[in-house]
């Protein structure tokens, strides 16, 4: 194995986009089913087994009771099925070639890495801040000592798929409706939290958004960052799909994973994560799955590169200056990740997490763009003048539904080539259907 | 939080193994389009603390969200955590979202939640009308007491 460890390796190695699932499933023989189809759906594909929702949130008895009842849940209880069986599970694969990853999304992930490594899986991700403020109601100071020991439990393993893979999470947040300056910020700055705990094998992540150019010089902006600032790291960039309440049509749906999976081949980005047909509804089949895989590898196979850095430009100013604001409140990257949500000089927007200052608001402007309304304490400005007005329900609505209402309104002709419709009035938008990712 | 006298005041929480918060968000603003003052207790909250909460701020409805697919596990301990508690006997308690992880959720799952003192069950593709209508009509109630 290089020294890149499998998974990083698999990433470095493949000419062309590597595409990835969200896939967990309790049943392990459904998870292996899961796990084989997407290896044969293609030749650059990486496996992914995501936990369940009681392992990640650290109830495992209640992950164990459940099992044992035969209640699906959704995802794979790692801990109730222990290391043992799960090396059993993936030792129907060659990890050199098809290396898989655990996503987990833990404040606390010292268990669930332990069990990992017994299992032979090198590969997961997340982050003391994206597995945090977003998904727990832990303490930030309590989860930036976990991810700290957790990091480094990772970074002293030498067994085989050595190096382990981390990737941040940090480009995804809420979902949506996080502007991108924030988005790369906090990915340089788990990145340097990573590298600070031993880690040298990263990943770096980004969401799609709500307009492709945005997400183009935001991507562009990330890259140059890493390249700048994340000195003595093997790293790579990863693409989600868009995160957020999905088009509810098929047509619309596949529109926007091909949409994502041209942002990541034109950014010469590494690896995607899709989403499938079946995400307005319910957690997705196995089929779904791969169906999806296949129309990202396909679209991405047709995309062209692009080198216009404008867009870039705005994105790597904003998050350079969060990057550096941060970096002045201590020497150690976690004490300085605490500060400054302490003070609100990051503040994620939406984020009901009592450690976030949660002043700060975004809009989408009339070609789509996420902007700030608001940005609280953080040394950024809003680039607009006056006081935003309160946001409806009705208004957040229309927010979030940005996707669905460009893909499935009555303007068939339309449809997924526009971003100057918002003033569309929303169109079945009332069901308020989330996204079910874990 | 907004304490105005007179103000019907909701509290807003999900199940202790949910991280989902964007449909929290929207009911928080939801309830408060609807004259409520709203305490959102956000993810993955543990239901003892939504108990205690309840007790302290005596709201006059308890709103429980969830789609992570879990909900029909973890609803019913919910409820009866809830209703364990005399002085919480007869607070309106209603859940809603996605509750499984298949989609549709059977009609007999809904009559349990209601049998284990849910008030209502908005888990259908009509929910997005209804609860507006449920508002309204608990809204008038808080005020008229």
């Amino acid at each position: 194995m290089t020294e890149l460890g499998f998974f990083g390796g698999r990433v470095a190695r493949h000419d062309g986009l590597v595409t990835q699932t969200r896939m967990g499933f309790s049943d392990p023989w459904r998870m292996l089913e899961g796990l084989r189809a997407v290896r044969n759906a293609g030749a650059g594909t990486v496996g992914t087994i995501t936990l369940d929702s009681f392992t990640r949130t650290g109830n495992l008895d209640r992950a164990r009771e459940e099992l044992l009842r035969g209640t699906p849940l959704n995802g794979y209880p790692l801990l109730a099925h222990g290391a043992a069986r799960t090396r059993e599970l993936i030792g129907a694969f060659d990890q050199s070639r098809f290396p898989i990853q655990i996503r987990h999304g833990s404040p606390r992930p010292y268990m669930i890495f332990r069990e990992m490594l017994a299992a032979g899986i090198t590969a997961t991700e997340g982050g003391p801040v994206s597995y945090c403020l977003p998904y727990s109601r832990e303490p930030l100071a309590a989860a930036v000592t976990e991810w700290a020991r957790s990091c480094e439990l990772l970074s002293e393993y030498r067994g085989p798929g050595a190096p382990v893979h981390l990737e941040s999470f940090s480009g995804c947040m809420l979902g949506q409706l996080c502007p991108p300056g924030l988005l790369v910020a906090l990915n340089i700055l788990e990145g340097l939290f990573f590298l600070e705990h031993g880690l040298r094998s990263i990943s770096l992540s980004y969401a799609q958004q709500t307009n492709h150019r945005q997400d183009f010089g935001a991507i562009t902006a990330l890259r140059r960052l890493a390249r700048e600032r994340l000195a003595g790291a093997d790293w790579h960039i990863t693409i989600y799909t868009f995160m957020g309440v999905f088009p509810e049509s098929a047509l619309g749906a596949r529109s926007l994973i091909e949409e994502s999976a041209r942002l990541a081949a034109s950014t010469g980005s590494e690896r995607l994560i899709v989403k499938t047909v079946a995400e307005a509804f319910r957690i997705p089949t196995i089929a779904e799955n791969v169906q999806a895989l296949r129309w990202a590898t396909a679209a991405a196979a047709g995309a062209e590169p692009d080198d216009d850095d404008d867009a870039a430009e705005a994105v790597y100013r904003e998050a350079g200056t969060l990057i550096d604001a941060v970096l002045d409140q201590h020497a150690n990257i976690g004490q300085a990740l605490i500060g400054a949500f302490r003070k609100g000089l990051l503040d994620v927007p939406y984020c009901l997490h009592p450690d976030n200052a949660n002043q700060a608001r975004t809009t989408i402007d009339s070609a789509g763009r996420l902007q700030w309304a608001s940005t609280g304490r953080m040394p950024i400005a809003t680039g607009r003048a006056g006081a935003e007005p309160r946001v409806s329900a009705a208004d957040l609505l229309t927010m979030l539904d940005y996707h669905r209402r460009r893909f499935d309104g009555s303007h068939v002709q339309e449809k997924g080539h526009h971003h100057d419709d918002d003033r569309i009035a929303p169109a079945g938008h009332g069901s308020g259907q989330l996204d079910a990712c874990r | 939080m907004d304490t105005k006298v007179g103000k019907p005041r909701a509290v807003v929480c999900t199940i202790a193994s949910d991280a989902h918060t964007w449909n929290l968000m929207f009911l928080q603003l939801l309830l408060e389009d609807h004259g409520f003052a709203v305490h959102n207790l956000g993810s993955c909250v543990p239901v003892v603390e939504v108990v205690d909460c309840c007790l302290r701020e005596r709201p006059h409805l308890l709103v429980l969200s969830t789609v992570n697919g879990h909900g029909l596990i973890e609803a019913p301990g919910f409820i009866q955590a809830v209703r364990n508690r005399t002085e919480l006997r007869s607070l309106p308690v209603v859940v809603g979202g996605k509750l499984n992880v298949d989609g549709a959720v059977p009609d007999d799952d809904v009559r349990n939640l209601l049998r284990l003192g849910f008030d209502a069950v908005f888990a259908s593709a009509a929910a997005a009308e209804e609860f507006p209508r449920f508002l309204a009509h608990v809204g008038q109630a808080a005020a008229a007491n």
